[in-house]
């Protein structure tokens, strides 16, 4: 507001001199002016009028200005009306009576202009002050309403897709406060086609909007990629890889996975910067930690990132305890910590009748005296009966692996190919379609490559290997390799590939068919693996990565069979 | 495929790193890493950290880099194998011939 905007000023005074006085010296300020009488009159005006200040006399018939000061700072409620009291009085006890009645200031009489002056140009910028902090906090206090709606609605949707997984399977014990999204907790559970549970316990670092963002990327790859089939080396890595390219520096994801195979009665395990996860036995009573061998999801880049797992066996009444650190820094009021050696304490108390995860609840609540319980994230598992899990959480649906199932390919390569393209990467494009192939890239590719290096470099250009027992020889066979493939005419090798389901698995069926005259295979597939020469290696390589290979006819013709199982 | 290779600070090691696949394409250029070389280095590395893939080919060049290197009594040093690599080389007996970590 601009000092040049004209304020409306109630003026109440009870002797007309006074008042016209007052009168003059405001108009001529450039003010609206409302003249009244008295206490009474000037409480109607204030009603009718809103003016932005008073000027109240301080004694005046009906109703004097404490009155009148009392009203009206009440019927303006939040706004600032600043009252300013005319009075000849001078006595202390008068004065401080002004102020009392809700009177901002007073001016003695007679009145001096200057003064007057400088006390409404005064006021008029405490009570735009005012104005503006009130709008303010308005503001505040709409942002605030705001963000705990949005805050209620990310939670919503967040729910939505961390809830559909099994977390309320029988074997599950879990518990999660219930904001847990906004410090960086989460949970999420699924069953696989194959029928094992996969469990992950994720902390983000830090809290709030950072944390529950990578909570989402992280629960919609892990349901997608469970129910699809995937290995659990697949998951962590795509995990790892979306939180590393979508998180800055310094925010990560400590978690721990297991996949529960029920019907083998077997773990897999993975912790990768979270506490010790403890395997209670119950043959013994005994308690295994299973320790962080990892870094955290989100820190390493794919190459780096290491994916082995601890494979462990747990009977039936065998209870796995993952949690995140909330439990050994719970601190009491001294604050010291729970700590590992308290907590492991609970799981030796063999007298108690009361289940390990109410006890540890119940410990961690009566440390911490209540404090801090919103930060406590645990999840007992046990091994279930696998038809229970099957029945109530999985039909088996094939199109829940999302990726191709049975299917089959031939295809031909014909000279101009063989110079051109490299049909390898194409061929392994297509088969990590499918889910359960994709962990075993590494060795399909290696069967691919033996066996086409074979079928052209021996039976389409007729190079033979006896050349490569010389460092000079292998480079030899690899010119004449060269040479052979710009000048050659005719020929073909045909891939036929055939992918089957077979249980929690499958089996791929590699057939290559060469146009070249066979070899005696009959004394080549039985060798060894062999120390000496520099070539030869192939076909054993082959026969230990697959399940069978044999050649057929006169060897020109191979077929392998390569195995899977969904729980590898 | 990419191949390259640097000799250490002290002279004393040649580092060769193959990134991608290591096949028979790999052969020119992986032969010239350490022939070219004026002076024989005492120790050797093969650095697998960003090799994805390995054939029968591949091993077949590392015994040449060994019987190079003096047969058995090359000192080579294959390191950062992924799972799959290790496979392959485990499956081949090679951890018998070269030290792999």
């Amino acid at each position: 507001m601009s000092e040049s905007v004209p304020l409306t000023i109630l003026i109440a005074d009870d002797t007309d001199s006074d008042r016209l006085i007052l009168e003059t010296i405001v108009k001529k300020e450039g003010h609206n002016v409302i003249s009244v009488c008295d206490g009474e009159e000037a409480v109607a005006a204030f009603v009718e009028e809103s003016p932005d200040m008073v000027l109240l006399d301080a004694l005046m018939p009906k109703l004097d200005g404490f009155g009148a000061a009392r009203k009206i700072k009440e019927l303006a409620g939040e706004e600032l009306v600043p009252i300013i009291f005319l009075t000849s009085l001078t006595d202390t006890e008068s004065l401080v009576r002004c102020l009392d009645a809700g009177g901002d200031d007073f001016l003695s009489k007679p009145y001096n202009r200057v003064i007057l002056k400088a006390k409404i140009k005064s006021f008029r910028r405490m009570r735009e002050m005012h104005q503006e902090v009130q709008v303010q906090r308005d503001q505040i206090s709409s942002h605030n309403d705001h963000l705990m709606q949005e805050q209620t609605i990310a939670k919503q949707v967040f729910d939505n897709i961390a809830h559909t997984g099994c977390l309320n399977a029988d074997n599950v014990k879990y518990i999660l406060s219930p904001l847990a999204v906004f410090n960086g907790d989460v949970i999420v559970a699924a069953v696989r086609p194959s029928g094992s549970m996969m469990v992950l316990l994720g902390d983000f670092t830090g809290h709030g909007l950072p944390a529950a963002i990578g909570a989402m990327p992280l629960a919609s790859s892990f349901y997608g990629m469970v129910q699809k089939g995937f290995s659990m080396v697949d998951i962590l890595r795509e995990i790892n890889q979306k939180l590393k390219q979508i998180l800055p520096i310094g925010v990560f994801c400590c978690a721990t996975m297991v996949d529960m195979s029920f019907s083998k009665r077997k773990i897999k395990i993975w912790n990768g910067g979270l506490p010790d996860c403890y395997l209670h036995r119950a043959s013994s009573g005994e308690v295994e930690p299973i320790r962080s061998t990892h870094l955290p999801l989100g820190v390493l880049d794919n190459m780096s990132f290491k994916d082995d797992c601890l494979h462990i066996e747990m009977e039936e009444d065998d209870r796995l305890y993952m949690w995140s650190d909330g439990i050994i820094e719970s601190r009491n009021a001294h604050g010291e910590m729970f700590g590992e050696e308290r907590l492991m304490g609970l799981f030796k108390d063999s007298a108690s009748s009361i289940p390990v995860f109410d006890r540890i609840l119940t410990a961690v609540h009566e440390y911490s005296q209540g404090e801090r319980d919103d930060d406590l994230s645990m999840i007992e598992l046990s091994m279930a009966d696998p038809a229970a899990v099957t029945n109530t959480n999985l039909e088996y649906e094939p199109q829940r692996y999302g990726g191709m199932l049975e299917w089959s390919l031939d295809l031909e390569l014909k000279p101009s190919t063989f110079r051109m393209f490299d049909p390898l990467p194409l061929l392994l494009n297509i088969l990590v379609e499918v889910p359960g192939l994709r962990s075993h890239s590494g060795t399909l590719y290696t069967i691919l490559a033996e066996l086409y290096s074979n079928a052209l470099e021996h039976g389409v250009l007729g190079l033979d290997s006896e050349w490569k027992k010389t460092p000079e020889g292998f480079a030899k066979y690899y010119a004449e390799r060269k040479t052979r493939v710009d000048q050659l005419q005719g020929g073909y090798v045909r891939f036929s590939l055939d992918h089957q389901v077979m249980g929690d698995g499958g089996a791929l069926r590699i057939g290559v068919e060469d146009s070249g005259d066979g070899f005696q295979h009959r004394e080549n597939i039985n060798n060894t693996h062999k120390s000496e020469g520099y070539s030869g290696r192939g076909i054993p390589l082959i026969s230990t990565l697959c399940d069978s290979l044999r050649y057929i006819g006169s060897g020109n013709r191979v077929e392998a069979v390569f195995r899977w199982d969904a729980d590898d | 495929m990419t191949i390259e290779s640097r000799v250490s600070e002290d002279g004393q090691e040649l580092i060769i790193s193959i990134q991608g696949r290591f096949d028979f394409s790999a052969h020119q250029d992986f032969r010239n890493s350490y022939e070219a070389l004026e002076q024989a280095p005492g120790k050797y590395r093969v650095d697998m950290n960003e090799t994805t893939y390995l054939d029968s080919s591949a091993l077949g060049m590392l015994l040449l880099l060994r019987d190079h290197a003096g047969g058995n009594a090359a000192q080579i040093e294959i390191v950062n194998c992924s799972p799959d690599v290790k496979k392959i080389l485990t499956i081949s007996n090679f951890e018998q011939l070269f030290s792999i970590q």
